[in-house]
């Protein structure tokens, strides 16, 4: 299942519909990181509010995701996480570590705005 | 042991595909034997874990879910086997953060807190067969190595 990447403005908002392979969440990871160059983005929110399970793997690509979000020179916000997986992920001794979360998609972009001081479109290359 | 088998399945995993598949029909098994809410969750983040644990080091095996009864305790059991290449140091394999394979270090001791009762059963050369039971309203953990 491919996880349709949307662009808003300067974000891109990966809408995660159903449940995600492991081959499915690496490719989110490298479509994501390279579509933050493609369309210059300031963030991405990633959506995982239909996900009912989020396992130690799916954790772990998150978290690498994020760190090459942020190494392109973008942030991250994942979304969305319902009660029973923030239970889950806390019994596993899962955390995200220094990746920002928000409640919802709207909580997510309320963040992004913050974090990247409204806009969210980078500085247009010259002689394009 | 006063357990008996009432509703069974077994989902063969050789892919990652598989994994979702075992999680899912482990969900609906649960659900049958009255289990709600975030318990639905740890059952199926544990059959996700110990699911990957088959592909990633034996490649191939299987995932037996039932529901089981013991007085009247009523709950499921989850049964992770594979003929795979085994486990040398299981007391290292469940400690937290090692890792032979490509995920966190968390996923078999990061089930066993996620069930009531789990059992590691592993042999060099022949295999690992990992018993999990996860109990409805009860909450203790119990786990053997052998």
């Amino acid at each position: 299942m491919r996880v349709p990447i949307l662009k808003q403005g300067g974000y891109l908002i990966a809408s995660v519909q159903s449940a995600l392979t492991d081959r499915d969440l690496l490719d989110l990871r490298d479509n994501l990181a390279q579509q933050v160059g493609k369309f210059r983005s300031r963030g991405v929110i990633i959506d995982v509010t239909s996900l009912d399970v989020l396992d130690s793997f799916a954790v772990r690509t998150l978290r690498t995701l994020a760190q090459m979000i942020r190494l392109r020179g973008a942030e991250t916000v994942i979304a969305g996480i319902q009660p029973e997986i923030a239970f889950a992920m806390v019994q596993l001794g899962l955390d995200l570590g220094d990746v920002a979360t928000a409640l919802d998609l709207e909580e997510g972009l309320v963040l992004l705005e913050r974090r990247t001081s409204g806009g969210g479109r980078r500085a247009k290359r010259s002689g394009n | 042991m006063p357990s008996e088998a009432e509703t069974e399945v077994s989902v063969p995993v050789g892919s990652d595909a598989d994994i979702i598949i075992a999680r899912q029909q482990g969900r609906a098994l649960a659900e049958k034997a009255g289990f709600s809410g975030s318990d639905l969750t740890l059952v199926a983040t544990a059959i996700s874990e110990v699911a990957r644990n088959i592909v990633e080091h034996a490649r191939r095996g299987e995932v037996v879910l039932r529901m089981i009864h013991q007085g009247d305790k009523r709950g499921i059991s989850i049964v992770a086997r594979d003929e795979g290449p085994g486990i040398d140091d299981i007391s290292l394999a469940m400690q937290d953060g090692y890792s032979s394979g490509k995920g966190l270090g968390l996923g078999l001791p990061g089930a066993r807190r996620l069930v009531d009762e789990f059992e590691l059963e592993s042999s060099v050369g022949v295999g690992t067969t990992v018993r999990m039971k996860k109990w409805l309203n009860s909450h203790r953990s119990v786990a053997k190595y052998r």
